[in-house]
């Protein structure tokens, strides 16, 4: 396979042709604006339909509308974007829609700066939009993962039917590394429910989220709730790097692990015994791993682009068996490895 | 609405007490559409969604489109239109419908779609939505159920009320001088490039309910040339709300509702020259 330089954003959009999504909806947004431009050129030259929309509350519904009718559909955008489509990523669980969505985070809160951030976290595992419901959420953390994890989406998003979101960040969607795009099937399951207009032999289709008796809305609460239990039973994806005899462990994901990675690596030249355990789904959490690690570590340290977020699911994981520490830059800025390694060092004291 | 004569198989049954009985054979001057699902519906008396249901699954029964149409209904009232409307269906976030009929329609170009939405829905949270698909010329059809209020969330002032009426959020009256006056939604519409055919009917009167009809039809028809959006405003009535009797509704519709909202045909199609009867009045 040959391995091509593309931005981050870039791999995704090609990655989105080759997994056959059939339409795109977007409106621009740095830092993810590369989306919607690379796929404005490449998705009419495959009859695939790309279009702006006039809002983020457009595309969302445009997905919904597509989704529906058993279409692979996606949309992507940052922070303040993701905020607008909250009600209709609501809607699109409710109604239990196959789709992919990608937030490129930036920093916030409010219009905030196009910098990196990690500040939805909350927003992209904990709900975002109203009611009573969980999506799947991928961290890519390199070039690679931007690519390798639309198609994995997309085929959990058909599996589960259910929104999955990629939850990349302003970093890893503007950086250019080598992208290696793997042969990818697309096996179509079949979408009985889709309205694609009733033929005699059928009885209509409907794509709703409205249950409008307590007692059916139960069922169907109940209904996502197993969904969602299976989600988390086999869906956990995490990685580990110099895990094996360490005493103190990093937690990051998306841009910050790669910021830890390197850590690590100084860490170890100093005969510091770190490792890096990088969270690939965050929605479901690597929970019971993390809470193996605990009783072997001194020390977990979550590292984040935002104020101390992921850091309560790495508690809520350890369940006090170990300290688990914070650090953050915020803002949009950046730490530096050593930055990270001089904080640890001084929880180390 | 489609007649015919009603032949029975046999022309004598056998009743219970064994004694051989006639029937009469009856011609048939009316049924409900196949199409239409046969339950109660869950609307006020005398509410004319109804019969706006009844109206466009006529014309997917008559032009036997029923495998190909999908409709789009959000929030208010109609919601429930998949209950009744025995096609397949899309319920839509409130406001949304536009963009939702631009994703089915978009993928699927050869499909008959449509949107039914409340004034609520489409001329307040929904108008940008609307707005954009009809600029693009969306190939959809779009039945805009004017009835002046909010009917679902029991009757607040809606960007359609009239100057002066009186909703539980205007209570003294709608003030133009507060909340400026009702929108013009099917001349506003008739602005934008994308619009193909941009009409205002009513329900109030059986000839009323005709030229209805066959707007609906030619806009059905019209969805095959691709040449643009088909908006049907159609004033309606909220009884309940509007704290009247069902008759007097109608006559509301007519005595006042349509002095600030013109009846008839706003833009037809230039090449075809076709116009609903009745023309613009
Ligand atoms: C985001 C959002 N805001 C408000 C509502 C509450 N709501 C439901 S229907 C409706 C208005 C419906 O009025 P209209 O569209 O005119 O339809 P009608 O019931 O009159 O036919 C509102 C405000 C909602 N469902 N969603
Ligand atoms: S509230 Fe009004 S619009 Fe709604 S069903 Fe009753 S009469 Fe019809
Ligand atoms: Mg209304």
């Amino acid at each position: 396979m040959e391995a091509k330089l593309m931005k981050g954003n870039e791999a995704l959009a090609e990655a989105a042709i080759q997994a056959g999504c059939d339409a795109y909806f977007g409106y621009p947004i740095t830092p993810q604006s590369e989306v919607l431009e690379y796929l404005a050129v490449e998705m009419p030259k495959h009859n695939r339909i790309v279009m702006q929309a006039e809002s983020e509350v457009a595309s969302i519904n445009m997905v919904y509308g597509a989704a529906g009718a058993g279409f692979r559909a996606m949309t992507s955008s940052s922070s303040p974007g993701i905020s607008l489509m909250a009600e209709g990523i609501s809607y699109l669980a409710g109604a239990e829609l196959p789709c992919l969505l990608v937030n490129v985070n930036r920093a916030g809160p409010g219009l905030g700066t196009i910098q990196p951030g990690q500040g939805d976290y909350f927003q992209a595992t904990k709900g975002g939009g109203h009611g009573d419901y969980r999506m799947i959420v991928l961290a890519p953390a390199s070039v690679q993962e931007m690519a390798d994890h639309v198609f994995l989406g997309f085929d959990l998003a058909d599996k589960y039917c259910n929104p999955v979101m990629i939850l990349s960040d302003g970093a890893i969607g503007q950086m250019m590394e080598k992208v290696v795009f793997q042969p990818y099937i697309h096996n179509k399951v079949d979408k009985p429910w889709a309205t694609v207009g009733k033929p005699a032999s059928r009885n209509r289709n409907f794509i709703t989220s409205l249950h409008i008796r307590p007692e059916d809305m139960e069922v169907q609460n109940q209904k996502l709730l197993d969904k969602y239990n299976l989600m988390r039973k086999q869906e956990v994806r995490y990685e580990e790097f110099q895990t094996e005899d360490a005493e103190y462990l990093f937690v990051a994901y998306g841009l910050s692990s790669r910021i830890c990675q390197k850590a690590v690596d100084l860490a170890r030249e100093k005969g510091i015994k770190v490792g890096l355990f990088r969270p690939i789904s965050l929605f479901p959490f690597p929970y019971q791993r993390l809470e193996v690690l605990a009783s072997q570590v001194k020390l977990m340290l979550s590292v984040e682009l935002n104020t101390g977020q992921m850091v309560e699911d790495v508690q809520l994981a350890v369940k006090g068996k170990v300290p688990v520490e914070f650090y953050g830059r915020l803002g949009g800025m950046i730490p530096t490895p050593e930055e990270v390694l001089l904080h640890l060092e001084k929880l180390m004291q | 609405m489609p007649t015919e004569e009603l032949l029975l198989p046999e022309t004598t049954v056998t009743a219970s007490c064994g004694a051989e009985c006639a029937i009469e054979t009856y011609e048939e001057v009316y049924r409900k559409p196949a199409t239409l699902v046969d339950v109660n519906m869950h609307y006020c008396p005398g509410c004319a969604h109804s019969l706006i249901h009844k109206l466009i699954m006529e014309v997917v029964e008559d032009m036997d489109i029923q495998e190909k149409t999908i409709g789009i209904a959000p929030v208010g009232c109609s919601v429930f239109a998949y209950d009744y409307m025995d096609i397949d269906m899309q319920e839509a976030a409130h406001g949304r419908a536009a963009a939702v009929a631009t994703g089915v329609k978009r993928l699927m170009p050869d499909k008959y779609v449509f949107t039914y939405q409340g004034d609520g829905d489409l001329a307040a949270i929904g108008i940008g939505e609307t707005i954009h698909a009809v600029n693009r010329g969306e190939n959809i059809l779009i039945v805009f159920v004017n009835n002046a209020v909010y009917g679902m969330t029991s009757g607040q002032m809606a960007p359609t009320t009239l100057n002066g009426m009186k909703t539980t959020t205007s209570p003294n009256g709608r003030s133009a001088e507060l909340t400026g006056l009702p929108i013009k939604v099917a001349e506003l519409m008739a602005q934008l490039g994308g619009a193909y055919f941009v009409t205002r009917q009513t329900i109030s009167s059986p000839n009323a309910v005709r030229r209805t009809k066959k707007a609906l039809l030619q806009a059905f028809q019209y969805q095959t040339l691709k040449k643009g959006t088909c908006f049907i405003e159609i004033l309606s009535n909220c009884p309940s709300n509007w704290k009247m009797t069902p008759i007097e509704s109608m006559k509301f519709i007519d005595e006042e509702m349509a002095k600030t909202f013109p009846l008839g045909d706003i833009k037809v199609p230039v090449t075809i020259n076709t116009k609903t009867e009745g023309g613009i009045q």
